[in-house]
């Protein structure tokens, strides 16, 4: 992926490491469990899909398929700079190309199953994730509104369809045509800080 | 453009009126000015009155009809110079095309000044009312309350930081400026306004350095500017506004004094950031005081908006006895409670505050332009060529160059850094306007030049008002400024955004490194977990995705019911439809009064509740545009059979919409829970109701053309089921295809048949259903995004 446009500067790279070291307690590569024991992490409705990514080969390799069962710093530096704001003066092109990692990065998220289509039931369990937060709705609300974002999408992408024709389900192509709104620099974009921070992150318990 | 005659009566009505009004006006002038200068002293009304009867043997001393003028007088005349401004505002609305390219502000102005002129030449005087008092306690308020109250308050805070940037550091830096260039200016001799002190300019400085969004508002919505735009102008105005009078109190008092020290010049700044936080503090602790009070009006429904009001004037006279910023003080008070208090009360009481407010507001307002129109004819100028000209120049200059420096300044710090169009419509829609005004009006007259300073400052709202006012839309659309995207929000986009915050979050708690978004996240889990708990009558957690959701899902079936071309009954006289349709069906369930109540009631409930979502842009003069007009879908009456005419539907984006949902197995609704609100027990808790009640039974149409996507809700499954029956029978007629309403009353998801009457049979297995707990969805039931559906439409036998 194009790590030029979304690099990190030196120090920052220094803090993440310290804080990949933090994670790792020590050791070179790191693992799902490390990262599922951040306290922080606990009331996040999708961490699940986040540790995953970081473990999801798809996100640190072109073409790679498959998850990993641990990474090194390397990959959980590539992981990040999907995050990282781009610069101010990039090319039309380049913004395009940004915009596109990302979108990339949020489809997987969905696609766990890595066979290129979010289907029905992969988008379900993301909506439901993200709902169960909300309390005291049901599975049914949750399924009802992933089953109308799928229709959604269908009708934009593929416009109206015949009576029995159906949607497999969303491709990359028709997920970059639905998000075409979505300013995507501004939401998935983390300011990276200067500071080490590392001692602020509550120790997780082991 | 030709006027047409229509469009000419009442104008030349409005001018009448005008003229009539301020003839009138005139003549009471003239019994008003007496009273004012000597209470003491009859008024001569009166006074003639009480003698007249004397030289009149003939008559009784009780005369027949009298007139006590002075009685009514201040109420009387505050009435008709609202009425006059108001009839003003509907004169201009009659020419649509004027109000596009000329500001109301604008006009207002011009009114002003022809019933000034109108005045001037009947040798009157306008009403002393505009004093300090007045404006300060009786028509600020209203105006900032408008303001804050309807500030978007998430792009508002996602963008605190530009907002207080530029309004804090942006009028500093213009007064400052301003005052120092137009205290060099005095310098020059021959100017012949070297008595004008360094305070005094600054404190003129300070006027004219309020800005004023009204007029640049209306303009950036209709060009559809993008939100980062809109929110720094409407946020910088508003709190410009605090900070202007903050400053306008700090220089009066300075002014006043002979030396300043350079101590007293510290004790001035630090007392500038005691003022300020101390407004919002105060303003945040009234917010939250009102939105606990709100809690408990669930029985005294009718003095919600009262509480609202009598909070937010509080919040502000308290922090004026204090003497620290009101208006920031309202303004906060209004943006903490309206989260929760639009929660708290009724669908009813949310409507009435907000007209009331935006009325309010907006009458403070178009009576302080009038009154600058006026004002303008009829008083004294004092004009300095010089100083005023340069005023003026000084004015548009500084501020352009403070667009410019502090967006430098800025940008680095912003995700989404303005661009130099950006800087443009900033600088450029920065009108002066009613805050200035009031303010050099109201200037203490032991400040010399007095006269001078509100000639300048009328000179430069003019001119900003006119100039920059009509200009500022031809300028921006030919600039292509960033326009928004303000697409119709799909659900998509809605669960995406959800997702990429939380992603963002997760991502930061991972890496330890946290931005607003952790903040943002922070903020909202104490919210959910603490505040709202406190402040919240019925506390149900709902996701933006849901209320989304609910909302696309209403105006769906809104969209369609609209289609039809009869009206929607209220359920009572839809019993009276099954009557009709007796031969075709069983004996169906009448509706309970209590039920329908209580349909109707968590109808427009859900539809209140949501409400807030929908407005993301407000217009300064009109108020957000509500789909309530559509809540009338309850009560209107119908007669079905009309409206169910293939015919009459018309494929419109309903149709597309619903077209989505058609390929939805039968039985199988978004959205599939039922029981009604009264089955439900405390447990199930009351959200699940309310979704059930606004959730759309799709009907399970297999066509693809768009026939009939008949949509009734939940709550109205008679009429589904009469619908269906109705729907039946013109099929059969038409040879159309079968919608299969009456599949939505059944719930065991089987799939019904098609047979010219299991619509009956369908709804007498509703029946057995009707108030029982649905079953969930079995693994029979088809779902087309799953499996190929392996139901095949029902050929119609005419065919």
């Amino acid at each position: 992926m194009g790590l030029e446009q979304n690099e990190v500067s030196l120090e920052q790279i220094a803090i993440l490491h310290n804080r990949f070291k933090q994670l790792s307690q020590n050791e070179e590569t790191l693992r799902r469990d490390d990262l599922k024991t951040i306290q922080d992490l606990e009331s996040n409705p999708i961490r699940y899909q986040i540790i995953e990514a970081f473990f999801d080969r798809r996100n640190f390799q072109k073409d790679g398929v498959g998850s990993v069962e641990e990474i090194g710093f390397e990959e959980f530096l590539t992981v990040m700079s999907y995050f990282r704001a781009p610069a101010h003066h990039i090319t039309e092109e380049q913004r395009e190309e940004i915009r596109r990692a990302k979108l990339r990065f949020l489809f997987n998220m969905h696609d766990t199953d890595n066979d290129g289509t979010i289907t029905l039931e992969e988008y379900r369990h993301v909506v439901e994730e993200l709902l169960s937060r909300s309390g005291a709705l049901g599975r049914e609300t949750a399924k009802g509104i992933a089953d109308a974002a799928m229709l959604e999408v269908a009708s934009i992408s593929v416009g109206p369809m015949a009576p029995d024709e159906f949607y497999e389900g969303i491709t990359f192509e028709h997920f970059l045509k639905i998000l075409k709104g979505i300013e995507i620099e501004t939401r998935m974009h983390i300011r990276f800080l200067n500071m080490d921070t590392a001692v602020f992150c509550k120790q997780h318990s082991v | 453009m030709v006027l047409n005659f229509n469009e000419r009566s009442p104008f030349t009505f409005l001018m009448c009126v005008i003229c009539i009004a301020s003839l009138g006006y005139g003549a009471n002038v003239m019994a008003f000015e007496p009273t004012s200068t000597s209470p003491s002293k009859l008024p001569p009304w009166s006074q003639v009155e009480d003698t007249d009867p004397d030289p009149d043997p003939g008559e009784t001393t009780q005369a027949v009809f009298t007139l006590n003028y002075p009685r009514i007088q201040i109420p009387f005349e505050i009435t008709l110079w609202v009425l006059l401004a108001s009839f003003a505002k509907i004169g201009f609305h009659v020419y649509h095309k004027i109000t596009v390219w000329v500001p109301e502000s604008c006009l207002l102005i011009s009114i002003g000044l022809i019933v000034g002129g109108i005045m001037h030449s009947l040798h009157e005087k306008p009403p002393a009312v505009l004093t300090s008092n007045a404006f300060f306690l009786y028509m600020l308020p209203p105006i900032v309350l408008d303001s804050g109250y309807f500030m978007p308050t998430r792009p508002f805070f996602e963008n605190f930081g530009t907002v207080l940037w530029f309004a804090v550091v942006g009028t500093l830096w213009n007064s400052i400026g301003i005052g120092i260039s137009l205290f060099a200016i005095c310098q020059i001799e021959v100017f012949g306004v070297q008595d004008i002190t360094l305070q005094e300019n600054f404190l003129f400085a300070s006027i004219i350095s309020a800005v004023e969004p009204v007029a640049v508002l209306t303009v950036f919505e209709d060009i559809s500017v993008h939100e980062q735009l809109y929110i720094v102008v409407f946020g910088e105005c508003l709190f410009n506004d605090a900070v202007t009078v903050v400053l306008y109190n700090l220089f009066n008092h300075v002014a006043a004094l002979e030396v300043v020290e350079a101590g007293d010049v510290f004790l001035d700044i630090g007392r500038f950031f005691v003022v300020g936080l101390g407004g919002t503090i105060f303003g945040a602790l009234f917010g939250f005081v009102t939105a606990f009070t709100t809690r408990f009006t669930g029985k005294v429904r009718e003095i919600e908006p009262l509480i609202i009001f009598l909070y937010s004037y509080l919040a502000y006279l308290i922090a004026e006895l204090f003497a620290i910023s009101s208006i920031m003080a309202i303004v906060i008070c209004a943006l903490t409670m309206k989260y929760y208090v639009e929660e708290n009360v009724s669908q009813r009481s949310c409507t009435t505050i907000r007209h009331v407010i935006k009325m309010v507001g907006s009458v403070s307002e178009t009576l302080i332009f009038f009154f600058l129109g006026v004002v303008t004819i009829t008083t004294e100028h004092e004009w300095n060529w010089g100083y005023i000209l340069f005023a003026l120049l000084f004015a548009l200059l500084w501020r352009g160059l403070g667009i410019l420096v502090l967006t430098q300044i800025i940008n680095p710090f912003r995700t989404i850094p303005f661009n130099f169009k950006d800087q443009f419509g900033l600088a450029y829609g920065g009108l002066r306007g009613a805050v200035s005004f009031a303010l050099a009006f109201t200037l203490p007259d032991n400040i010399g030049r007095k006269d001078l300073f509100i000639t300048g400052t009328i000179v430069v709202i003019i001119f900003t008002v006119f100039i920059q006012g009509i200009t500022i839309r031809p300028l921006l659309k030919l600039m292509n400024v960033r326009k928004t995207n303000r697409n119709q929000e799909t659900i998509n986009d809605e669960i995406h955004k959800r997702l990429m915050e939380h992603t963002v979050a997760g991502i930061e708690d991972l890496c330890g490194q946290w931005s607003h978004y952790y903040w943002k996240d922070k903020f909202m889990k104490f919210n959910n977990r603490i505040l709202r708990k406190i402040l919240i009558r019925d506390n149900h957690p709902e996701s933006s995705i849901v209320a989304l959701y609910k909302k696309l899902e209403l105006q769906n079936a809104m969209e369609v019911l609209d289609q039809m071309s009869g009206d929607i009954s209220a359920a009572p006289s839809l019993i009276s439809l099954h009557e009709e349709r007796k031969n075709a069906s069983k004996s169906r369930k009448k509706f309970l009064s209590s039920d329908v109540t209580n349909m109707h009631e968590l109808l427009s409930k859900n539809m209140y509740k949501i409400r807030h979502r929908t407005v993301s842009y407000t217009n300064k003069h009109t108020l957000p545009d509500d789909i309530t007009a559509r809540e009338i879908l309850m009560r209107r009456h119908t007669s079905l059979r009309r409206s169910l005419r293939a015919g009459s539907f018309h494929g419109t984006n309903a149709a597309k919409m619903s077209q989505k949902y058609f390929s939805l197995p039968m039985g199988r609704s978004l959205n599939s829970r039922f029981p009604p609100r009264r089955l439900v027990h405390a447990g199930d808790g009351d959200i699940e109701s309310e979704i059930n009640y606004s959730s759309i039974r799709h009907p399970q149409r297999v066509s693809s053309k768009a026939v009939m996507p008949l949509r009734p809700l939940n709550t109205l499954k008679e009429v589904a089921s009469s619908v269906n029956t109705v729907d039946g029978q013109n099929e059969e007629q038409r040879g159309c295809r079968r919608s299969h309403l009456g599949s939505n009353v059944s719930r065991s998801g089987h799939l019904t048949s098609h047979l010219p009457h299991g619509s009956s049979r369908n709804c007498s297995d509703g029946d057995h259903d009707a108030w029982v707990e649905e079953p969930q969805n079995n693994s029979d039931v088809q779902h087309p995004l799953m499996r190929r559906p392996h139901w095949l439409p029902q050929k119609p036998h005419d065919k």
